[in-house]
């Protein structure tokens, strides 16, 4: 009986072999190699495009199934008039001024909102439109979609099969990618820590910082655009960028060395964190030490002023926010008296929401999440190095920050903190209606500057 | 689920709703797939939680919630009869300044609009609650300087008795000549 096994387990251990070899054969050869000198075979830009054009194909088919479903709900009849439009008329049938010039408000302007909304209560066409946009960017992933019903049979299937090939396929391949990356660079970070310091430390603790965080943006399958790459912070300086998830890190380190700070974790990220500061300066703090304002801006300021240093990566929100806004940036950083280098980072909300809501998921159910949707795709934007200037103080100089990156993102540059946050993505339609009105009651600020 | 179904069904009395609105049964049936849509956990009542969901991309729309539909839970007959107001009226009726006819139980669309403006209902609308309301329409698109004066303005042009508020009549007078109840009522597809 044993005989008759043996042959066959061999086989099966053959075959095993053969097949794991083969595998991480790829891995290096595709992935790794380029990471290490920064190339790109273009494997990925292909992949996005073959995506996009599945979820546009997809998505018509889809939005011409619920266009016929929303027909038939639709009891209303709504005149197709604008905003603007709406509200003219219902003054002009009011007063007998010349219209043109007198573009004050009316208390009777309210009706128009107040017909909106029972509109809208009687027949939700807007709401309807909304999942109507919701569906069209329904990228086989239903997490982006809650309030999502079985349509049909073939799309349950697709969607099966999706959640088959990100789960089966990408995300093993993923997790095995991201531990190369974890470990290389914990691995040879220690090893320089043994090289005296000096230039050749430096030199080689750079490339390894870039390859291995390269690695960590390939297991992410992560595609990213990098503008004005002529801006990039040099030393001396402080990097300012806008916060979504603790992937902003990877995804700016990967194409330019600093200096991170942040708090002293326990477990795998403190010893992450312990083995970079090995090959160079990173600025880490005690959980103690974080409360201790002075503190802080005094080692900050040290950092800043020795040349050889990297430029520091900052996140002056504090905190992720959404990505479709910027909140109100911590002044910390803007005292200490640096060239401070924008950096705005957009993310493509088609392939995924990337944003980290930290009282919703810890970060590892975070990560599994990232992992496993179909990719990651960015826009970062250097923008020209900004300093303070005569008569301006922190708060000011932060603000004109925030607002150049806002603008550079295309995000809503908010003017106050907190609450705005938990915020739903769909108070965009509404800011749409009141941008409309105030365009009319107040004018642009060119209209506003001209006259 | 299915047993709170069937009793809305026959808490409907068409009689009763159809005398407040003259609407097809067609068009019930249709509010009533409305309702149930607005209605997520299947009470057989909306309150005002669901009503304000439908209303979030509505600038005002927790105040229209809390003008027009002021009881805690509104029921199908009641949910009918609140938007029965905005039906639109029939061509013998004169414009607004009509006594409300408390037979069909409609109240006069300018009342209606008094409630959007005075929130605490003390039948006045002061500055500060026309300042909310101008906020709430324009959001973070003026600064609060822009804001002020819009309101100054507003309250110059409206107050007559220098009380440094509007009160109904004033309101009444500074709309005298706009077509409220058009402008108000919303028209059923035929």
């Amino acid at each position: 009986m044993e005989l008759f096994f043996n042959p066959f387990d061999n086989l099966l251990c053959i075959l095993l072999g053969i097949s794991f070899t083969v595998w991480v054969t790829l891995l290096l050869v595709f992935i790794i190699v380029p990471a290490i000198f920064g190339v790109s075979f273009g494997i990925r830009r292909l992949y996005m495009k073959t995506l996009l054009k599945i979820f546009e194909v997809r998505a018509r088919c889809l939005s011409i199934y619920f266009s016929l479903l929303v027909n038939e709900l639709t009891i209303i009849a709504k005149e197709p008039t604008s905003l603007e439009e709406e509200i003219k008329e219902i003054r002009r049938s009011g007063s007998n001024k010349d219209l043109d010039s007198a573009s004050e408000f009316e208390m009777s302007d309210i009706f128009y909102f107040a017909r909106r909304g029972v509109e809208s209560i009687m027949d939700d066409e807007v709401t309807k439109r909304f999942s109507a946009e919701e569906l069209e960017s329904w990228n086989l992933l239903t997490r982006s979609n809650n309030n999502f019903h079985y349509i049909s049979l073939r799309l349950t299937v697709l969607w099966g099969l999706g959640l088959l090939i990100r789960y089966g396929i990408l995300l093993p391949l993923r997790v095995t990618l991201a531990f190369t990356g974890v470990s290389l660079l914990v691995f040879l970070t220690s090893l320089i820590g043994l090289l005296q310091n000096g230039r050749m430390k430096n030199v080689l603790s750079e490339k390894v910082h870039l390859m291995c965080y390269r690695i960590c943006v390939r297991a992410l399958t992560a595609i990213i655009t990098y503008h004005d790459s002529e801006n990039k912070p040099k030393n001396g300086g402080i990097c300012v960028a806008n916060h979504t998830s603790p992937i902003d890190v990877i995804i700016l380190a990967s194409d330019g060395c600093y200096a991170m700070v942040g708090q002293i974790h326990g477990g795998l990220m403190g010893l992450i964190q312990r083995a970079m500061v090995k090959a160079c300066p990173h600025i880490w703090f005690e959980r103690s030490e974080v409360k201790d304002r002075h503190l802080v801006a005094k080692r900050l300021s040290n950092h800043i002023q020795d040349k050889s240093k990297l430029p520091i990566l900052i996140f002056p929100e504090g905190t992720c926010i959404n990505n479709t806004s910027v909140m109100m940036f911590k002044k910390g950083s803007f005292d200490i008296g640096a060239t401070v280098y924008p950096v705005a980072i957009k993310y493509d909300p088609r392939f995924g929401d990337a944003f980290w809501n930290s009282s919703k998921f810890g970060m590892v159910s975070y990560l599994l999440r990232m992992m496993s949707s179909w990719a990651i795709v960015c826009s970062v934007w250097y923008l020209p190095p900004m300093s303070r200037e005569e008569g301006e103080d922190a708060v000011q100089f932060a603000n004109r920050v925030k607002s150049a990156i806002a603008r550079k993102g295309g995000l809503v540059d908010l003017l106050w903190d907190g609450g705005l946050k938990r915020e739903k993505v769909k108070d965009t339609f509404k800011e749409e209606q009141q941008k409309l009105y105030s365009k009319m009651l107040v004018g642009t600020q060119e209209d506003r500057s001209r006259s | 689920f299915y047993r709170t179904r069937t009793r809305t069904r026959t808490q409907i009395k068409p009689d009763s709703v159809n005398s407040v609105i003259s609407a097809s049964a067609a068009h019930l049936l249709r509010l009533h797939q409305r309702f149930q849509f607005l209605d997520k956990d299947s009470r057989g009542s909306l309150r005002s939680e669901d009503l304000e969901a439908a209303l979030s991309e509505n600038p005002i729309g927790v105040r229209i919630v809390g003008a027009f539909f002021q009881q805690e839970t509104v029921d199908f007959p009641s949910f009918v009869r609140i938007l029965a107001h905005f039906r639109p009226t029939e061509k013998n009726r004169t414009r607004d300044g009509v006594q409300p006819d408390p037979a069909v139980g409609r109240k006069c669309p300018s009342s209606v609009a008094f409630q959007l403006y005075d929130q605490d209902r003390d039948g006045k609308i002061s500055r500060t609650e026309l300042l909310q309301v101008l906020r709430e329409m324009l959001g973070l698109q003026v600064t609060e300087e822009q804001l002020q004066s819009i309101a100054e303005r507003a309250i110059q042009e409206a107050d007559l008795d220098r009380d440094d508020a509007i009160c109904f009549d004033e309101f009444r007078k500074s709309l005298e000549k706009v077509n409220i109840d058009h402008k108000l009522s919303v028209r059923f597809l035929e």
